[in-house]
């Protein structure tokens, strides 16, 4: 058994007082690499260039910087990028690429003192729920390793709940950092729209994508997010009003708050355990001075289908640029036309081709007012369900998904039914509101213990709130046991 | 639902190349996708805007000023063929 990691805010002051340094921290998280290389949890790791960072933090909190990350080592799903690291998106197509730049967020991180020790495994392009659309092989779930993770961000959840790092970046378009989250028993924060630049990370759905951490507990998320969020120049859909403070209001409670249900969140469909963690969880919260209540979301049908036009649509304009020219990988062809047609059917999986597909079909000519427009239109009545709602509650509660994490294998035969597993994530992308989600309990599911996360939703820029909430809820719970972190495969 | 030929053509647009097998198995696959996307038809959106910009805030707008950007080197590095600071491509004449 790995021993869990502190808290980010008690490691990085023990980098800061000499207690440790920066270099053995992450030769502590490269250990763990290596250690549970089986769960296919790490695409690409640099030990060298990791130590080299860590010494270079060493030297900086010698010469008296007072770094809030100092030494903390953190992994990064890897479609975001790092400047000279392999950013391959899980797919062929990027096999040997290594951007000139780093990702704002990533870069911000770095500034703070924290170290880059590796990249993470994900579902090609960030496109599906179990991680097993990777081009480069699956992850395991460590709490049972015939599980999946969940996904996209299905490595950098692994990686949290496995204990190799204290922290790992995701990115959530539908549901892809607060899914793998729930199934792997970590916290996950999908920041609201705008929150952190997205500028380098490799744009999926350009109107849903945001970057968020996935980490132990509720601090270390608020304490991350506190220091990659803000206006970023590249990214002009990066929000530059002042980002609330997230970190010192944490232990705030919940007194006066107003906490809705989504009925249409608790329906059929969703198993008995699940429902049982989101009672208990709401529970708390009564008991603690909140008034919890019903509400209705009454849209919520029509989520998936206007998300995976949506996505789909943004997926196959931002995908064009894979043509084989300007970066990545060439099939030897004839003529120009033949070089981007062989060069994209080689080098992108069955996944991302049927996505780029439906993308394009919906776009095209006859079919974009149907398809595109219309789902524009949904995504507006979704917007409003929320704002309905946060008229008469301050947040929401509910599931993160209508099960635990489902067996590897179970789904993929079925593109429909693996994005109608993404039914209680995607409302969020769609309306630009943040969630939050942190396990709740352990409970049997299929015959297995699995970790079940609770979702916690607000209004536009309400981070502050959703943390403090998530903290509380995490307080009260007691502790959570560690994953067995899959000894047994 | 959805011909395999329209799947052919669309395949063309978005410059993938599809074998026969393929595009009948994803007729039937997309088809699904879209049958229940079609349940967004039951919803009466005529007087429903689009929601755009897609998280409702307003235009950024930056000085027309100069700045660092990638230098050529480091835009071509990741490019499978380049000659003279330029990527390289196949031959383009015979491609109408």
């Amino acid at each position: 058994m790995t021993a869990p990691w502190p808290s980010i805010d008690a490691l990085a002051a023990s980098v800061r007082s000499g207690e440790r340094s920066a270099a053995e921290t992450v030769r502590t998280a490269l250990k763990r690499i290596s250690a549970h290389e089986d769960l296919g949890a790490f695409l690409h790791v640099d030990e060298a260039r990791a130590l080299d960072d860590a010494q270079a933090v060493d030297r900086r909190v010698g010469a008296g910087d007072d770094l809030p990350l100092a030494g903390v080592p953190v992994a990064l799903k890897d479609n975001l990028c790092a400047r000279g690291s392999p950013t391959t998106c899980g797919s062929r197509i990027l096999e040997h690429f290594a951007p000139p730049y780093d990702a704002t967020a990533v870069a911000r991180l770095q500034q703070a003192g924290a170290v880059v020790v590796g990249k993470t495994n994900l579902d090609e392009f960030a496109m599906g729920s179990s991680n097993e659309n990777s081009a480069f092989g699956p992850v395991k779930n460590p709490w049972d390793t015939t599980r999946a993770p969940g996904g996209s961000s299905g490595g950098s959840a692994a990686a949290v709940a496995a204990g190799i790092v204290p922290v790992a970046l995701g990115s959530d378009t539908g549901g892809s950092i607060r899914q793998p989250a729930a199934f792997c028993g970590t916290v996950g924060l999908k920041p609201t729209y705008g929150r952190v630049s997205r500028y380098g990370l490799v744009a999926f759905g350009s109107s849903l994508d945001q970057i968020g951490p996935l980490t132990n507990r509720v601090s270390d998320a608020a304490l991350v997010l506190a220091i990659m969020a803000g206006g970023d120049p590249r990214d002009a859909t990066c929000s530059n009003d002042p980002v609330p403070d997230v970190v010192s209001g944490l232990d705030g409670g919940v007194e006066g708050l107003r906490v809705g249900l989504p009925k249409e969140y608790l329906g059929d469909g969703i198993e008995p355990c699940v429902r049982q963690a989101v009672a208990t969880a709401a529970q708390r919260l009564a008991a603690d001075g909140a008034e919890v209540r019903e509400v209705s979301l009454p849209h919520t049908p029509y989520a998936i289908p206007a998300y995976y036009v949506v996505a789909t649509c943004e997926a196959s304009s931002n995908l064009a640029r894979f043509d084989g020219i300007h970066y990545g990988r060439r099939a030897e062809a004839p003529n120009l036309s033949s070089t981007y047609e062989r060069s994209r059917t080689e080098g992108l999986g069955a996944e991302v081709r049927r996505r780029i597909l439906l993308g394009t079909f919906a776009l095209s000519a006859g079919h974009y007012d149907a398809y595109y427009d219309r789902a524009m239109r949904v995504r507006t009545l979704i917007r409003r369900d929320f704002e309905q709602a946060f008229d008469s509650v301050d947040l929401l509660l509910s599931p993160a998904g209508p099960t635990p994490a489902f067996r590897l294998g179970e789904k993929t035969q079925d593109p429909l039914e693996m994005y109608l597993a993404d039914i209680l994530t995607v409302a969020a992308n769609l309306a630009g509101v943040p969630g939050l989600v942190v396990p709740e309990c352990v409970g049997e599911f299929e015959g297995a213990a699995l970790p079940i996360g609770v979702q916690l939703m607000g209004p536009m820029w309400s981070e502050p709130t959703l943390l403090r909430v998530g903290h509380h809820l995490e307080r009260t719970r007691g502790e959570m046991p560690a994953a067995p972190t899959g000894g047994t495969a | 639902m959805i011909e395999p030929e329209t799947v052919l053509k669309v395949a063309r647009l978005a410059r993938l190349e599809l074998s026969g097998d393929e595009s009948a198995r994803l007729a039937v696959e997309l088809g699904r996708i879209l049958s229940h996307v079609d349940r967004l038809e039951e919803l009466d959106v005529a007087d429903v805007p689009p929601l755009m910009p897609a998280t409702g805030g307003s235009d950024v707008y930056r000085d027309d000023a100069t700045g660092p950007t990638l230098s050529v080197q480091d835009a071509l590095g990741n490019a499978p063929d380049t000659s003279d600071d330029c990527f390289r491509v196949p031959k383009v004449i015979d491609d109408a």
